[in-house]
């Protein structure tokens, strides 16, 4: 597969960039390059961390002393909440999908992620999102219920303001941004690594990567739904939270940390990527225990959805349940556990370079420990009904997250600045930076524990003097201080490096993963040549990588098609399979990505007809993306030059990324569904005034109907599928049109079922839940038949056929799905109430 | 002498009105024990492993071959990573299940408990004496050294009924009711907060609760009805 060609560096890289290169001047909008958008999901995610660090300022100050009222509660409350918010969802979840995005293709030799376009969405929705959030706070009406957004107090009765709009929608909103790069990252790790690049040789980053991607795979879609429902029920009068109505309050706290647990691990494993990352080439030698480690990442994974209950033990929920909550809660140390002291046994063998980065790296130890010990005295019920809602959680959560999540990622920070920039940093004021952000925050912490347990609640805005609390919050306002100052020191440092610092030599700190074979800072393609990859630790093994790979000694260095492209290979073993071809700089992320705010701000202000124009207009972008694929002029219309190479352009395949994307969105979609199903079930069994209606309040006949014509459709495109990966394609349109058209009347039955059904969504939990379920069926109804159609006008123009059989593949399990949904949802929703003796 | 002025400070600095650290009933002691248990054992394990990391970071390994790395592996990644957190979680069960337990309203050996209903509002307290009318306002009275139930309830939002020196919180959720058994070993004023964030004068909403002897409580109780 290597082609030497008789090109020098110069002009290859002349060649590439030409391909590679973002749009000049505001073109650089229409950006969806990997390093670009990496970097600038980073420099947003700080900006936001340094707004929500002048909130947290905002409170120590107001906390500082007793019984002061420099800030009224009200806007305490507000600054709080946002507080909590931003730091969650707007600097930590997003700064390390950041960084995963600018590294992983890096990592894996790879020249861009498998779906640049999402990665623009993604980026653009986050951005979007969180600007719609700060607003709330120029405006003076942020939420104010807490960053948990407990029901009833962020309900319309007690939050009558816009608020908690402001965040449901707003965080809803930077969550689809999320999910995308959780696919995004999934697909690329698993179908673009590099040949013989298999899963066991991957760099270990990789793995905590996967793992964080999953889990927000499934982790995020609980909180979606429960955002949607709480809308649903603050604009529409839904009682799904509501007992007068049938509905419970604890369900949207189960939701909340059914998504809240694993997001805790969201954030924690991608900073203990970092140090994994790290330490090792620290140590001049590979991690210890490798296998151990994949084990204990795959374990906390699964672990951590199991242990969402620890957040409310308070509530009275049955014993039984308690002590499982609570010893899953503990045996999490377990997988942590490992980690920490294969850590250790690299440190141990190895010839430890203790520097900048390092420094940060105890810190981390230090913080993170503290922090996993009191997580497990919190897993203890009884001692957990004394400081629970106190500073003593306050002070865990800090320790875990700054020490678990910030210290690694400035860690990792000083480690790739040399990679973002090309210049080292400065080793003294880095040192300033650290102490002064070690001192302060254990300042401001530490104590705080002792703080919670004489008794000081969370979210008070002032407190009585003489309780034994006043030198303990002084302290902890002038460690706040302290910590600001170190913050700042960084800033300086880094802003200062860009002008001072000395120019870094290749691959700085000798590390071993391929993220360091690129220029520094990279090129816009990162590889000229595409390196075979047989060992965990390519650059140790050959440090002339960088230059053969610069010079185009390796594979894929054609160009001349001015096609973006990166290999393809299998998801165990990473052999090249296919030539993954990737879209160029577009406009298409932005609109639709703007179209969605529109929609987010109209919800808002409550002007439904623009949120339609604002939804009709995001799907007509969205659809031209989609239409903008495969065989189109657009992206890879055919040519003679790819009959001469030796592996094929993935869309003329039938197991391209875009099958793999679509599957995983799938299982997104369906935890989404599994939380609806268990807010039905939930709500069925514990809510206190739950009732059914004496009739069944749908058209069973019509409902029925509907759905066999649905499973027509499905199996029949099924069949059409089946035949063109066999190679058959002859009357492929009018089999598309016959299915869209049956599909169709499939869509026109459930919506006579909807308007015809004797439905009484605001009055009671149970209609609202059956009305919930019908929409979600017909949106992806819906969206089914408008692809099937898009896919036979595809035909027509020749973008689809048995020699591009790609798109059906996609399209295919989503048909799959809506099926498979109508029916679970007959059973759950119909059958099994009727069974019980309810409504006939 | 050092050892005197430590202890009294530690002590001065344990007490207070909401200290959990300074226990007034059987709930309260228990979770204060556990937490000192856990205390010392988690200084213990940070000073050790913290100890352990710089050394190892400062330490000249010589020559590891790679049968050297896989020992070290075993013995910390298996003693370090699995043994110790296990091992610890069972010494922690092992305390922690029997003082949970015993802090549920479970049915007493003879005779029944007080019970006390106390509703939360924004932001305000109801305290109520089931079959004899009487209503207090941020203010409870409880026989001294029995046990006593709170049926806990809300009226509007999410609150946490808590009384630190007595012992755990119990969240007071519309729609639901909770029990929640307290002892006040000794007579005295307490001091009760809600825990829950409930809204704007969250931090005001606090209550006091006076522990009589049980004589004196059961006589102010009928005085009361008599009224």
């Amino acid at each position: 597969m290597t082609e030497p060609g008789p090109r020098s560096a110069e002009q290859i890289h002349r060649e590439f960039h030409q391909v590679w290169r973002n749009l000049p001047g505001l073109g650089t909008l229409s950006a969806v390059n990997h390093t670009s958008l990496g970097l600038r999901f980073m420099v947003t995610g700080a900006i936001f961390f340094l707004i929500g660090g002048l909130l947290a300022m905002l409170v120590r100050t107001q906390l500082a002393l007793p019984e002061q009222d420099i800030i009224s509660p009200d806007l305490y409350n507000q600054i709080f909440t946002m507080h909590g918010t931003v730091m969650m969802f707007l600097f930590a979840i997003p700064i390390l999908e950041g960084l995963a995005i600018y590294l992983i293709p890096k990592m894996i030799g790879a020249r861009d992620l498998a779906f640049p376009r999402i990665t623009s969405l993604g980026y653009y929705c986050y951005l979007f999102g969180g600007l719609i959030i700060f607003s709330s706070l120029v405006l003076g009406m942020a939420p104010d219920s807490g960053w948990f957004m407990y029901t009833p107090l962020s309900s319309a009765e007690f939050a009558p303001g816009p608020g908690s709009d402001f965040w449901l929608l707003g965080v809803t909103f930077v969550e689809i941004s999320a999910v995308a790069a959780g696919v995004e990252l999934t697909v690329s790790i698993l179908r673009s690594r590099t040949n013989g690049m298999s899963l066991r040789q991957m760099p270990i980053y990789c793995w905590y990567i996967l793992a964080m991607a999953l889990m927000i795979v499934f982790g995020f879609p609980p909180l979606i739904l429960a955002s949607i429902l709480l809308e649903l029920e603050r604009a529409a009068g839904m009682p799904f939270f509501e007992v007068a109505g049938g509905g419970d309050p604890i369900l949207w706290q189960h939701l909340f940390w059914l998504f809240g647990h694993p997001e805790v691990y969201i954030i924690f494993l991608p900073a203990a990527g970092i140090v994994s990352t790290l330490i090792p080439v620290f140590s001049g030698r590979p991690i210890v225990g490798y296998r151990w480690i994949v084990l204990s990442i795959i374990l906390t994974g699964f672990i951590s959805f199991g242990l969402w209950v620890h957040h409310m033990f308070t509530v009275g929920i049955p014993q039984l349940a308690q002590a499982f909550f609570s010893v899953a809660s503990m045996l999490v140390a377990v997988p942590t556990g490992i980690q920490l002291f294969a850590w250790l046994a690299t440190l141990w063998t190895g010839r430890v370079v203790f520097n900048l980065p390092m420094l940060w790296i105890v810190g981390f130890l230090i913080i993170f420990v503290c922090g996993g010990l009191t997580g497990v005295m919190l897993a203890l019920v009884p001692f957990n009904w004394q400081v629970h809602d106190t500073h003593f959680v306050v002070a865990h959560m800090h320790y875990v997250l700054v020490g678990g999540m910030f210290f690694p990622l400035i860690a990792g920070f000083y480690y790739w600045l040399p990679h973002f920039s090309g210049r080292m940093p400065s080793d003294v004021l880095g040192r300033w930076g650290f102490w002064l952000t070690f001192i302060g925050f254990n300042t401001t912490f530490l104590l705080m524990h002792l703080t919670g347990l004489l008794g000081m609640p969370r979210r008070v805005y002032t407190y009585e003097a003489g309780l034994g609390w006043d030198w303990l919050n002084l302290l902890s306002s002038v460690g706040g201080f302290i910590m600001a100052a170190g913050v700042a020191m960084i800033i300086v440092d880094v802003l200062l490096h860009f002008r001072f610092g000395r120019k870094a030599p290749q691959n700085p700190w000798n590390a071993d993963t391929l993220d360091w074979a690129t220029a520094t800072p990279p090129t816009t393609y990162n590889f000229a040549s595409l390196p075979t990859c047989s060992t965990r630790h390519p650059l140790w093994e050959n440090p002339e990588l960088p230059r053969t790979i610069e010079q185009g000694e390796h594979g894929l260095t054609e160009i001349s098609h001015g096609r973006r492209e990166t290999w393809g290979s299998e998801a165990v073993t990473g052999k090249v399979t296919a030539i993954f071809h990737l879209p160029t700089n577009s406009w298409l992320p932005l609109c639709a990505a703007a179209s969605l705010a529109v929609v987010c701000i109209s919800l808002l202000v409550r002007v439904y007809e623009l949120s339609i124009v604002g939804a009709v207009l995001a799907a007509v972008f969205l659809l031209r993306w989609s239409w903008e694929n495969g065989a189109h002029p657009a992206m890879a219309p055919p040519s003679a030059e790819e009959s001469t190479r030796d592996l094929p352009l993935h869309s003329r395949t039938h197991d391209g990324p875009g099958l793999w994307g679509m599957v995983i969105t799938l299982m997104a979609n369906g935890a989404l569904y599994m939380s609806l199903l268990f807010a039905w079930f939930y709500l069925w069994t514990v809510s206190p005034e739950w009732s059914i209606p004496d009739q069944q309040p749908l058209l069973m006949l019509p409902l029925l109907a509907s759905g066999i014509l649905l499973t027509v459709s499905a199996l029949d495109f099924r069949r059409i599928t089946r035949h063109l990966k066999a190679g058959r394609d002859s009357g492929l349109q009018a089999a598309f049109w016959r299915i869209a058209l049956i599909g169709t009347l499939h869509v026109g039955l459930l919506i006579w079922v909807i308007a015809g059904s004797s439905l009484a969504p605001t009055e009671l939990a149970h209609d609202a839940v059956l009305l919930f379920m019908l929409i979600y069926q017909l949106f992806h109804s819906g969206l089914a038949v408008i692809l099937t159609a898009l896919q036979a006008r595809r035909v027509h123009y020749g973008y689809v056929s048995r020699h591009y059989p790609y798109e059906p593949v996609v399209v295919a399990p989503f048909w799959l799905y809506t099926t498979g949904v109508f029916w679970l949802g007959f059973a759950a929703f119909i059958l099994l109430p009727m069974s019980w003796g309810g409504a006939a | 002498m050092f050892t005197l002025v430590f202890t009294s400070l530690l002590l001065a600095a344990c007490s207070g009105p909401y200290s959990t650290l300074d226990p007034a009933g059987p709930s309260a002691t228990s979770a204060a024990w556990l937490w000192w248990g856990m205390f010392g054992f988690a200084t213990v394990v940070l000073i050790v492993i913290t100890l352990l990391w710089l050394y190892a970071m400062r330490r000249d390994p010589g020559e590891v071959d790679q049968r050297d790395a896989q020992r070290v592996q075993n013995r910390w990644v298996i003693g370090g990573g699995v043994v110790l957190p296990l091992a610890s979680i069972t010494l922690l069960l092992a305390f922690g299940i029997p003082a949970g337990h015993n802090m549920l309203p479970l049915p007493l050996e003879d005779g029944e408990p007080a019970r006390i209903e106390v509703t939360g509002h924004q932001w305000w307290w109801e305290v109520h004496y089931p079959d004899t009318g009487v209503t207090l306002r941020n203010e409870i009275r409880m026989p001294a050294g029995v046990p006593v139930d709170f049926v806990v309830r809300s009226e509007d939002v999410i609150h946490s009924f808590w009384i630190p020196r007595l012992g755990g919180k119990l969240d007071m959720i519309p729609g639901h009711t909770g029990v929640l058994r307290l002892q006040a070993d000794e007579p005295g004023t307490y001091h009760g907060q809600c825990a829950e964030f409930c809204g704007v004068a969250h931090a005001h909403m606090r209550f006091t609760v006076e522990a009589l002897p049980p004589e004196e409580f059961q006589a102010w109780l009928e005085a009361q009805q008599d009224d």
